[in-house]
């Protein structure tokens, strides 16, 4: 392959890259921005959310694109659901501390992937996409669907761009990220925000999920790299910066992608981590992140 | 963790009374049907095969059916007579596809559960853990893993593979009709493990001899999920693109290579592997109309199936297309599973010839299976004939080559035993047993 067409290719895997990442990182970033708690199990919900899609694909007659729909309200409701239920049987118990959260979610990352094990399988389950379109350059063929992904994901992150900066309910989320205890004392219920915030983190990587599982399949150990990927974003975007986050998974899916093209998945990986780690040295709140007050 | 059968605690608080009524009912059972056979064996207690399965992990759609298959095979034996007259008990383990894992299973089969064997996995990595602690605890072991790690003579003389040909065996007879038929530059796609270099060292040098050369080669990891990327590493040059994948990513790896290639792509020639427990009518595989598949043991049943092949699928339940009889969806891991099914009935054979009574006779064991030569074609060995060479530990069996019409692969050529015959590297008689 020529170096145009190899570019092209290395462009569009890096963008789908990219969206994939900042999909996935975006529940992550939201939590910690707003709760301060590193929710390590992340990476699980995602799985079940990719799994509840699988699941749902099969149980709903009608074909693919009826299977991806109901799944889009299955998946998120379900993956939802177990969030307010840990939320408050278990964060809220530990009162947020940040050691214990990551303890107790570590945990939770067990019992999530055993459970997942135990009723689904430990097979790859595919899910076909909602419609399948092959993008037909001259010297290769692109899937239409990952480009669908791409867009999908720039739609999610603009909803919820939206959501954070231009209504009551985001700006509410804003000053409780500002300061937990003036939010308090201005009569905000911190404890509903947190619920609201921690339920909603779930659903948007189950929404992820759901988009992303016709190119990969489901599987009960699929949560691992979502979450690692996520970690490296976030870190490197500055934790509790949504904006961060966006481009750093921009930066990392883009060099991701060219790199895996051009030379190797492997070396890609070691770039990013390394990237991570010179991140943490020179700048440790992360690109975007405000210095701790 | 699962486990299959729990050991008595050391405790367990038995009384006399209690024993004595064990012994009744005991009794009693050996009276009834089905027990009889075993009751004028010296011992009727089971010989215990400790199977080591992947349940869980990268290997779990072969797991599951090596567990069927291996299930319906002890049955079956069970049902003729057992072994020298005892019963065979399976004492399944899972070792989670991991080679740590699977070095502590074959521990607690050695020292916990006291098996006569063990036997049974198949990721290559897997065996290299394992196969080291089982030759420390002199546990006879018998493996379906086709690596050439046992023939190569790396491990030792406690670990078998009768039941499956080796991969340097396999290259060495494909390569041939690969140059002849489908071109000489070929571009290997093979995971980036143990097994996948076998493919790469001895498919490299079996082209190479037929006068072809391998023009890029292009390893992957077993737990990779995205597979487009490797795609610009192919040369345009190539002839002949030559797949081997493993792992959960299998339908997601030809599907890319379909969206990537289309129907305009160099021949294909893929190890089934790339589709094992896959169905070859999924959606987006159009593109693998006409390629050409290796299969140990075709999937499909064909137009005139052997009789033996009729029974060995009826058996394990198995339908002509290779998918589960209970659920057409379900497709079965035809080319890798026979070997569970032959390995356990060339461990009878062995056993028989060793007169084997327990752990005892384990040196008698060893050099009975090694005395194996060749082995007949029939139910009990329903892939075909094989030649096993004792010194190698390694069986030599026929291959297929398969072409995908319609989203059936049908047999165009059947190797012989000879064209997959290598010079022997090592001679595992010598070690000390």
């Amino acid at each position: 392959m020529s170096f145009l067409p190899h570019l092209l290719l290395a462009v569009l895997e890096g963008t789908v890259a990219a969206a994939v990442l900042a999909l996935s990182a975006l529940g992550l970033s939201l939590v910690f921005g707003v709760m301060r708690v590193v929710n390590v199990a992340h990476g699980e919900f995602f799985m079940l959310g990719a799994m509840l899609a699988w699941w749902t694909a099969k149980m709903m007659p009608g074909g693919p694109f009826a299977g991806f729909i109901a799944a889009f309200i299955v998946a998120p409701a379900a993956v939802g659901a177990l969030a307010f239920l840990t939320e408050r049987l278990l964060l809220r118990r530990i009162n947020y501390d940040p050691e214990a959260t990551i303890v107790a979610t570590i945990g939770l990352l067990f019992v999530i992937q055993q459970m997942a094990l135990t009723f689904f399988g430990a097979d790859a389950k595919p899910v076909a996409a909602p419609f399948s379109y092959r993008i037909v350059f001259p010297w290769f063929g692109y899937s239409g669907y990952k480009l669908f992904v791409v867009v999908a994901s720039g739609a999610v992150l603009l909803g919820v761009w939206w959501v954070l900066s231009r209504t009551r309910f985001g700006l509410i989320m804003r000053v409780t990220q500002f300061d937990r205890e003036t939010a308090t004392a201005f009569g905000i219920p911190v404890n509903t925000v947190y619920s609201v915030v921690f339920v909603a983190g779930a659903a948007l990587v189950a929404v992820a999920a759901v988009l992303i599982v016709p190119i990969q399949q489901a599987h009960y150990l699929m949560g691992l790299d979502p979450l690692l990927m996520s970690f490296i974003v976030v870190i490197i975007g500055g934790l509790g910066s949504i904006k961060g986050s966006v481009i750093a998974a921009f930066m990392i899916g883009m060099t991701d992608g060219v790199i895996s093209v051009f030379f190797s998945p492997t070396l890609a990986s070691i770039i990013s981590t390394l990237a991570v780690a010179f991140v943490l040295v020179v700048r440790p709140q992360g690109l975007f992140g405000a210095e701790t007050r | 963790m699962e486990q299959s059968k729990l050991t008595v605690p050391a405790m367990s608080g038995i009384t006399r009374r209690n024993m004595l009524k064990a012994a009744a009912a005991a009794t009693g059972f050996a009276a009834g049907p089905g027990f009889v056979r075993y009751a004028q064996a010296a011992s009727s207690e089971p010989i215990r095969i400790g199977f080591q399965v992947h349940r869980t992990g990268i290997g779990a759609a072969y797991g599951r059916w090596y567990e069927r298959t291996t299930n319906a095979a002890v049955a079956l034996i069970n049902e003729q007579g057992g072994i020298n007259g005892r019963p065979v008990e399976i004492i399944a383990e899972d070792d989670g596809t991991d080679p740590g894992r699977g070095a502590e299973v074959v521990e607690k089969f050695a020292t916990q559960h006291k098996c006569d064997v063990g036997f049974g996995t198949l990721f290559s990595h897997v065996v290299m853990g394992s196969a080291p602690r089982a030759g420390e605890l002199k546990l006879p072991y018998y493996v379906v893993s086709e690596g050439h790690h046992v023939a190569s003579g790396a491990l030792n003389r406690y670990t078998f593979q009768p039941g499956i040909t080796d991969v340097k065996s396999q290259v060495i007879s494909l390569a041939p009709w690969i140059a002849k038929n489908l071109g000489k530059k070929v571009c290997m796609i093979y995971p980036d493990f143990a097994f996948g270099y076998d493919h790469r060292d001895y498919f490299s040098a079996a082209i190479k001899a037929q006068g072809g050369e391998v023009n890029a080669l292009i390893p992957i990891p077993p737990t990779e999920s995205s597979f487009t990327r490797y795609f610009p590493q192919i040369p345009a040059d190539t002839d002949v693109i030559y797949h081997v994948m493993v792992g959960p990513a299998v339908l997601t790896f030809v599907k890319e290579l379909g969206e990537h290639f289309g129907s305009q792509h160099p021949a294909l020639f893929g190890f089934i592997d790339s589709l094992e427990a896959v169905d070859l009518k999924s959606p987006g595989l159009e593109f693998l109309e006409g390629s050409y598949l290796w299969e140990a043991y075709p999937r499909f049943a064909g137009a005139a199936p052997k009789a033996h092949d009729t029974f060995y699928r009826s058996k394990v339940g198995v339908d002509a297309n290779g998918a589960s009889t209970s659920d057409a969806a379900d497709i079965s891991t035809y080319s890798h599973m026979f070997g569970c099914w032959e390995t356990l009935y060339t461990l009878k054979n062995a056993m028989e010839a060793a007169g084997y009574q327990g752990p005892a006779d384990k040196a008698k064991l060893i050099e009975a299976t090694e005395a194996i030569t060749a082995i007949a074609e029939g139910n009990e060995h329903p892939q075909g004939d094989k030649i096993f060479n004792g010194k190698i530990h390694q069986s030599f069996g026929h291959q297929n080559i398969t072409q995908v019409k319609g989203g059936v692969a049908d047999v165009v050529y059947r190797t012989t035993i000879e064209e997959g015959l290598y010079e022997p590297e090592a001679d595992y008689t010598k070690m000390a047993l």
